[in-house]
């Protein structure tokens, strides 16, 4: 909200300062990343468990992902955090053209991750590569493999929602950027959307080596 | 400005129920919890009613068997989910939490709003299912049941999916609020115990409940999509699910009962005018018991076929809950001790739940104990045991709360005499209901069935006469509350001469709660400087 006389930010009543404002948002951002990672931890723990259970039968499914696509997609999302940390840093100093320009590019790079993955699903549907009862791929052996897609699909598919909601969330910050909300004295949703974002690239980069890379 | 002020306060500043419906002043939004979760507090008793009727003989009275199981489950997860759960935190919380912090509103009251909607949208899902094919998983959706039941099980995970985050986003605002929000001079020494509690309640909120929110996610996956994590058939295993439930499940009975203890609190230094007996035990006892609430859930599990080591560590890792919850207790008695007590409703509720909560506290060593709960798993007992610390605990707990701080949210005072009569008929009503229970189940009774051997006929039908008891007393307690709003005299701004900063201000307090901001000078329960006038 902004202060009619002013034109500065008007930070809510409750609060003494914008300054108390913006500190009380990241602890709150903090928070809810925190309750992001146990959001995770259910699938983590079943990944686990059943690595140690059925070592074959993962070692087996993982040579059935492309790596080279994962890793394709490990350079977009990286990429993206970089240019994610830029918006933040052109809005801090009221750069308002930079910060467009940059949250635009992280857009187009979360979409490009997404038709990367796509492609994948595509792929993998195709020949049959499915959560355990709807699996029909014949060429593997291990009796156990199709769980390998469900925890495959249960977290790729979780991660790729939180990165639709990214999206969402990243074209509504950019429109509030191109109308100039945001200056050198309020700038807390883009960097709280930063915040998020980099959470959202952080699991990709503990996803890909866990899915892709068993050797 | 005191003759202003009994003409406008949170209630009356704006009009119409369009200015409750989009509301952001955490008064408020509580009473919508409060309003809310007592409306299906009354369902889920009319349930258990139900359930205690058809229970009156053995063989069908009025309900089948696949009804039977309906009821209970619906009984289960609407007390579990829709009340207990966000009864005190949500309601009584949302309420208090900024006052006793002396400030003016929580930290993101739109953030607070959206979470009440998300309740009702969690709740509402979870009701819809009365009208399609019904529930009967019980209220733990244990797999592989839950995955091949033909009831509509996917709607009531999507609800208790959605009402997880309403208590996640109520927690993070809390977290931030005791945080960022308090009064001058309000240091982490001089915070009310009840804030304590909810601090560590919030805290389980926000770590236990996303788990289980995945879990009932992948459940629901389970019957759309066959991912079989969970299920044997397709070479998943059902007892994880049963690890990732109780992950969330036990630590989830902490978030039921330490807001209570935090009444409890709140309420025995007050009717003892008497300082809070080793406040810092009292606070840290608090955490001690949030962080071994995580690490306990396989006690849950002790016949679900978990190793005889797990099964060991479990045991004794849940033997430790009685060390800090044995210091609360014995903070309690220490501060009655020697002091001036009055028996007003709120400390009748408080001394109802010191006996009941004892017994509960005391079962739960037995159920923890490795060979007593092999011939007690899934009896009577373990009923009983819960119902004493949740129903005996928790929602005698509320009880307190609800009369102690009921004049300083309504304005209204209620009647003393039928409420502390109404508090006796429950007090009396809940053990006749759950005390042969005990008996039933350590003599083997399982619980959940329909029908159960002759002998047992007599202790089932005291049981039932109780939980009447139970509902003329709760029954009671709506009308005298209801009349008091209605007609009740007008409450001073601090009836029962708390020190606490929810006092410090009018009954019903303002928009932006005080006049000025206070600043606060002594700790929440020195009635010693209170009483030489300082």
């Amino acid at each position: 909200m902004t202060n009619v006389e002013t034109g500065k930010h008007q930070y809510a009543h409750h609060f003494k300062s914008a300054y108390h404002e913006f500190d009380s948002c990241k602890v709150g951002m903090w928070l809810f990343l925190l309750q992001e990672v146990l959001f995770f931890a259910p699938l983590f723990v079943g990944y686990a468990i059943l690595r140690i259970l059925y070592p074959d039968a993962f070692w087996e499914a993982s040579h059935l992902l492309d790596w080279k696509l994962g890793a394709l997609n490990t350079i977009v999302l990286i990429t993206s955090s970089l240019t994610m940390a830029l918006a933040v840093n052109a809005s801090q100093r009221g750069l308002k053209d930079k910060s467009v320009i940059y949250l635009a590019l992280t857009i187009i790079l979360a979409l490009v991750f997404l038709i990367v993955k796509y492609f994948e699903y595509t792929h993998k549907i195709h020949d049959g590569l499915l959560p355990a009862s709807l699996y029909s791929y014949e060429g593997t052996i291990h009796p156990k493999t199709p769980l390998f897609f469900s925890i495959y699909f249960m977290m790729t598919g979780l991660h790729g929602f939180h990165i639709l909601i990214g999206i969402g969330v990243l074209i509504w910050i950019m429109l509030r950027a191109k109308r100039g909300d945001f200056g050198t004295d309020y700038y807390t949703p883009v960097e709280m959307t930063g915040l998020y974002w980099h959470f959202v690239d952080l699991v990709w980069i503990y996803l890909f080596p866990l899915l892709y890379l068993i050797r | 400005m005191s003759g202003s002020a009994a003409e406008t306060n949170y209630l009356n500043h704006q009009k119409g129920w369009k200015s409750w419906l989009i509301t952001l002043d955490h008064k408020r939004i509580g009473l919508l919890y409060l309003a809310s979760t007592l409306v299906f507090f009354l369902m889920g008793g009319v349930f258990a009613l139900i359930l205690r009727t058809e229970l009156w003989s053995p063989n069908k009275i009025f309900l089948t068997a696949d009804k039977y199981n309906q009821a209970f489950t619906y009984h289960g997860t609407i007390m579990v989910f829709m009340v207990i759960l966000p009864l005190i935190p949500s309601a009584l919380g949302n309420i208090l939490l900024p006052m006793q912090l002396g400030t003016k509103d929580v930290a993101f009251p739109r953030l607070n709003l959206l979470s009440y909607y998300v309740y009702m949208l969690g709740a509402i899902l979870a009701l819809l299912t009365l009208f399609f094919s019904g529930l009967d998983t019980g209220w733990t959706f244990y797999t592989p049941y839950s995955i091949r039941t033909g009831t509509s099980t996917i709607l009531v995970l999507a609800g208790a999916f959605v009402m997880g985050f309403a208590a996640i986003l109520t927690a993070l605002n809390f977290i931030v609020t005791v945080h960022k929000l308090r009064a001058p001079g309000l240091t982490w020494g001089r915070l009310p115990l009840f804030i304590w509690c909810l601090y560590a309640t919030n805290i389980i909120q926000m770590l236990a409940t996303p788990v289980i929110a995945l879990t009932l996610f992948l459940l629901a996956m389970e019957r759309v999509l066959g991912i079989g994590i969970f299920d044997a058939a397709l070479g998943g295993d059902p007892v994880l699910f049963q690890h990732f439930f109780w992950f969330y499940s036990h630590p989830a009975v902490y978030i039921m009962i330490l807001p209570a203890m935090g009444i409890i609190n709140e309420v025995i230094p007050v009717f003892s005018r008497k300082n809070m007996f080793g406040y810092w035990g009292m606070a840290v006892a608090v955490f001690g018991i949030a962080i071994v609430s995580f690490v306990v859930w396989g006690h849950h599990m002790f016949t679900s076929g978990q190793s005889t080591t797990a099964n060991f560590i479990f045991s004794l890792l849940t033997m430790f809950v009685a060390v800090p919850t044995g210091i609360k207790v014995f903070g309690w008695v220490a501060t009655m001790y020697k002091g001036s007590i009055t028996f007003e409703t709120p400390m009748l509720y408080a001394l109802s739940f010191l006996f009941v909560f004892l017994v509960g506290g005391l079962t739960g060593m037995f159920l923890a104990t490795l060979a007593t709960d092999v011939h007690l798993a899934d009896t009577y007992f373990v009923v009983a045991h819960f119902h004493y610390t949740m129903v005996g605990g928790a929602v005698m707990a509320f009880l307190a709360g609800l009369h102690y701080w009921f004049p300083k949210f309504s304005g209204k005072m209620y009647s003393e005499l039928p409420a502390q009569i109404a508090c006796l008929i429950v007090f009396i009503g809940f053990n006749v209901t759950f005390m042969p229970q005990f008996l039933m189940g350590a003599r083997g009774l399982p619980r959940r069935y329909y029908d159960y051997p002759p002998e047992f006929t007599t202790l089932h039908q005291i049981s039932t006469v109780g939980a009447y008891i139970i509902a003329i007393g709760v029954a009671m307690t709506f009308w005298v509350l209801i009349y008091a709003i209605f007609k009740g005299k007008k409450a001073s701004s601090n009836p029962w001469n708390a020190i606490t900063l929810e006092w410090q201000t009018t009954s019903p307090p303002y928009h932006e709660n005080f006049e000025v901001e206070p600043v606060v000078t002594t700790g929440p329960y020195d009635f010693h400087l209170l009483e030489k006038g300082d």
